[in-house]
């Protein structure tokens, strides 16, 4: 399982998928994402990036959402098991 | 009923799961259980779909709920862009009363419509809010009005949650959280039709059944699904939610057992799992909890710990897996979603190139018209002003009281009414563009720069609407959430050079520089709105390193899918910005004109045939003028720029008129003309003999102008936006202080430089 070493949301190039797999931010904003849908194992695919180069913008669950890079960062990522696609 | 029902849709009520209350026995005869497999799912245009233990019904003959003596009180909830406000709006049409919540600017939508059987019931809008973990003033209101911890307001007796049908994952997030509440829950699942093109088939009859609450498909929009609505919320007894989301053994149990600890009001369960998933920093902040509560809620929290859960996440995966099996089972794709609208025009609106054309272009567009549009009726304003003073100059007899009238009553309603066109024209734009979804593009396009100063991209549309005038801009603040990063936004949202300014830069350009090429002057404006802008983002900076000290705001924006506005909805907030300006703001700018009026007529000067900048010099505000000569020499400006000052307090543009009455360049009671007043103030000399308005004074007095806060309508909406007294006050002291060195710099330093 591990032998990947999983990047962040951050580093996720436009229009590629992958699942979310964990958190290093404070818990307070670790909620709120997972609240607007970004749990464990969900998937997100990065829709665009500002044309200053920050925020970007993902779909998850449907719909978009925006949010700076220094959060994304915050946001580790595994890629999306074959089976699952 | 049953025969020739007047409604277009057939009705099903849900029977309560509780015992029936005494007294309603009568909506329990018809006890034959009906499945849903037997019933159509889609008749009619809006069904209502219901748990399957349930009995088909057409609206029950009796009025009003055995168990609320009063008035039937339903809250409205749901995430933003979920289209609540349209509901409500549709709803409740114009019977709707808009305040605030006390101590919070939060705004309190409150409105009532007829139920089935005629009885009033009454809805009240929450503010949209995507958890009940509050992370907003707005959000924070929604959740204790819910709870029953909103001081002035009952807790109500059911609610009806607005979900978007295009976004149904997300939205049922929240209404997962409303079936802790021991309330009875509705869901108004809007936006069917849209969500039927982006190919999504959703069954309103899985769904209810899976939830175990009444679901009303709906397109608020069209008036669609409202007559099932008002149906629905008008049984006699309106039913509890049958299920709740199943959490982990140990969750639920140590919820239960916190709960018993709680104030018995309802919402214990809701409340019990709330505390128990809330972030520790959070926790530490709730003060009214009892160390005894806080230790059991701690020793909850170390058990949860100790079965392997993280408190504050459980609880939401838990929700969202439940809800996962939900949509799994009762939405289904028809068709190949494709690329939507809005993806087709984000390429194109928030393109690294088009983008910002798009952007300049509607920024620009909406400019030209506050400026074009906006100045017919503010021109109408001002020549009704000037046609009825006429008529009451010559009907009335002459002496103080008319003076009174005309100088100080009428002058001050019209000096109110000029903003109206503005504020109504800026209101429809940015309803536009809120309403349309471009409104979070255009944050999305600015966060960044925002972000330098650590602001939030949300922070830019107040600004940039305070160029046409500051009082829409700070209105405006109302989407920016937290609180500190609203209050810097609102104290540096003046300085952005507004149009009240522009008559008072082209008059000073004019006495400065009366032979320039037209672009010099131009440039001249130019760089006094960038002054502006800069001192702006100065301060914006500063405030945030210091007073209203905090981190740049989180940016987690929604991006919801382009939609068509709704004009109706634009029109109503126009309505209510209006109302609110003129209550608020405009009793205090008319009282203030008056005593504005009085300070620059009494004492009067004993020769009867005085001109008027006799008149002036006389008065205290003449004196005044005097007194503050000594404080504002250094900047340049002698006793008469005093009372220009003094005049200008109550709005900017007045400093043009004062000017026409201190140099006696008067025109029948209109403006002055620019011409002839420049010129003679171009001829206006010290007692030296050095003229009064050199470049380095005009400078100055212009860079004064762009700075200091001199316009009480201003004050008085931050007032109101503020809820104190304090931040207008601090506002009006650091403007001023501002304005003031910034001009002792020009003065001072131009002196040095040996300009003049």
């Amino acid at each position: 399982m591990n032998q990947t070493t999983p990047t962040t949301l951050a580093e996720l190039h436009i229009g590629a998928q992958a699942k979310i797999a964990g958190f290093t931010l404070a818990v307070e904003i670790q909620q709120r994402l997972m609240e607007l849908g970004l749990t464990k194992g969900a998937t997100c695919t990065l829709v665009r990036v500002a044309p200053m180069g920050d925020p970007i913008e993902v779909q998850v669950r449907g719909y978009h959402l925006s949010l700076r890079k220094s959060e994304a960062q915050g946001i580790l990522i595994a890629p999306l098991a074959p089976a699952s696609l | 009923m049953e025969k020739g029902v007047p409604f277009p849709e057939r009705i099903k009520i849900m029977l309560p799961p509780d015992p029936v209350p005494a007294g309603s026995e009568s909506f329990t005869d018809s006890q034959t259980p009906q499945h849903a497999e037997g019933a159509p799912v889609v008749e009619a245009q809006a069904p209502v779909a219901l748990a399957r233990e349930e009995v088909a019904r057409v609206s029950p003959p009796s009025p009003p709920t055995p168990n609320s003596p009063g008035m039937r009180r339903i809250a409205v909830t749901g995430n933003p862009n979920c289209g609540k406000s349209t509901l409500f709006n549709a709803l409740t049409g114009l019977r709707q009363k808009v305040g605030n919540y006390p101590g919070v600017t939060v705004e309190k939508k409150e409105g009532s419509f007829f139920g089935s059987h005629g009885e009033p019931i009454q809805l009240l809008d929450l503010p949209g809010c995507y958890s009940l973990h509050a992370r907003s003033p707005d959000e924070a209101v929604a959740r204790d009005v819910l709870l029953g911890r909103q001081a002035d307001t009952p807790r109500p007796d059911a609610v009806l949650a607005v979900l978007d049908a295009t976004n149904l994952e997300r939205n049922l997030y929240l209404l997962s959280q409303l079936l802790d509440l021991g309330l009875p829950v509705f869901l108004g699942l809007n936006m069917v039709d849209l969500a039927e093109e982006k190919g999504l088939a959703i069954d309103p009859l899985l769904l209810s059944d899976r939830l175990g609450i009444p679901v009303i498909p709906m397109v608020a929009s069209k008036g669609v699904g409202l007559i099932a609505l008002k149906q629905a919320l008008s049984q006699a007894t309106l039913p509890l939610p049958k299920k709740r989301p199943p959490f982990p053994a140990v969750l639920e149990t140590e919820a239960h057992q916190l709960a018993q600890a709680l104030p018995n009001h309802g919402a214990q369960l809701a409340e019990a799992l709330l505390l128990l998933g809330m972030p520790p920093r959070q926790l530490a902040e709730m003060e009214t909890l009892s160390p005894e509560f806080l230790q059991a809620l701690d020793d909850a929290r170390q058990r949860i710990q100790a079965a392997g859960l993280d408190p504050v996440s459980a609880a939401v995966d838990a929700r969202y897996e439940w809800i996962g099996e939900i949509v799994t089972a009762s939405v289904h794709r028809v068709g190949e979603p494709g690329l939507s609208i809005s993806d087709r025009l984000d390429a194109v609106l928030t393109h690294r190139i088009w983008g910002w054309m798009a952007f300049l272009g509607a920024m620009t567009l909406m400019f030209f018209s506050i400026f074009t549009i906006a100045k017919l009726p503010a021109d109408w304003i001002t020549a009704g002003q000037q046609i009825l003073g006429d008529y009451l100059q010559s009907v009335m007899a002459e002496g103080d009281f008319r003076s009174l009238i005309v100088d100080g009553v009428l002058a001050g309603v019209a000096g109110v009414l000029v903003f109206l066109p503005q504020i109504l024209i800026l209101t429809f734009f940015l309803g536009l563009l809120e309403d349309s979804g471009y409104m979070a593009r255009a944050a999305f396009l600015m966060d960044r720069l925002m972000s330098k100063v650590g602001l939030h991209g949300k922070s830019f549309i107040p600004m940039l609407s305070s160029f046409a005038c500051a009082i829409p801009g700070i209105m405006a603040t109302r989407t920016i959430e937290q609180r500190k990063d609203r209050l810097v936004t609102i104290l540096v949202a003046p300085l952005m050079s507004c149009s009240a300014r522009l008559p008072v830069y082209t008059l000073l350009i004019a006495v400065l520089l009366p032979e320039v090429a037209l672009w010099i002057k131009a440039l001249i404006m130019l760089s006094m709105y960038v002054l502006g802008i800069v001192a702006a983002f100065l301060m914006a900076w500063l405030f945030k390193k210091t007073l209203l000290r905090s981190e740049t705001p989180v940016l987690l924006m929604e991006m919801p899918p382009y939609r068509k506005p709704s004009l109706s909805g634009i029109l109503m907030r126009m309505q209510e910005r209006a109302a609110v300006f003129l209550k608020r703001a405009g009793t205090v700018i008319l009282a203030l004109s008056v005593l504005l009026w009085a300070l620059s007529t009494y004492p009067k000067p004993e020769n009867s045939n005085a001109t008027g900048s006799e008149r002036i010099a006389h008065s205290v505000a003449g004196h005044l003028g005097k007194a503050l000569e000594p404080v504002i020499a250094p900047l340049g400006f002698d006793w008469k720029i005093g009372i220009g000052l003094i005049g200008s307090f109550a709005a900017r543009e007045v400093f043009v008129s004062t000017m026409g009455i201190v140099y006696s360049v008067e025109n029948s009671g209109g403006e002055p003309p620019v011409a002839a007043l420049s010129q003679t103030m171009r001829s206006e000399k010290r007692g030296d003999g050095t003229p009064v308005y050199t470049p380095l004074t005009g400078t100055s007095l212009m860079v004064f102008y762009v700075l200091a806060m001199q316009c009480l309508s201003t004050l008085a909406i931050v007032r109101r936006e503020t809820n104190s007294l304090r931040w207008p006050a601090f506002q009006f002291l650091y403007m001023t202080g501002l304005a003031y060195g910034a001009a002792l710099l020009v003065f001072q330093g131009g002196r040095l430089l040996g300009w003049h």
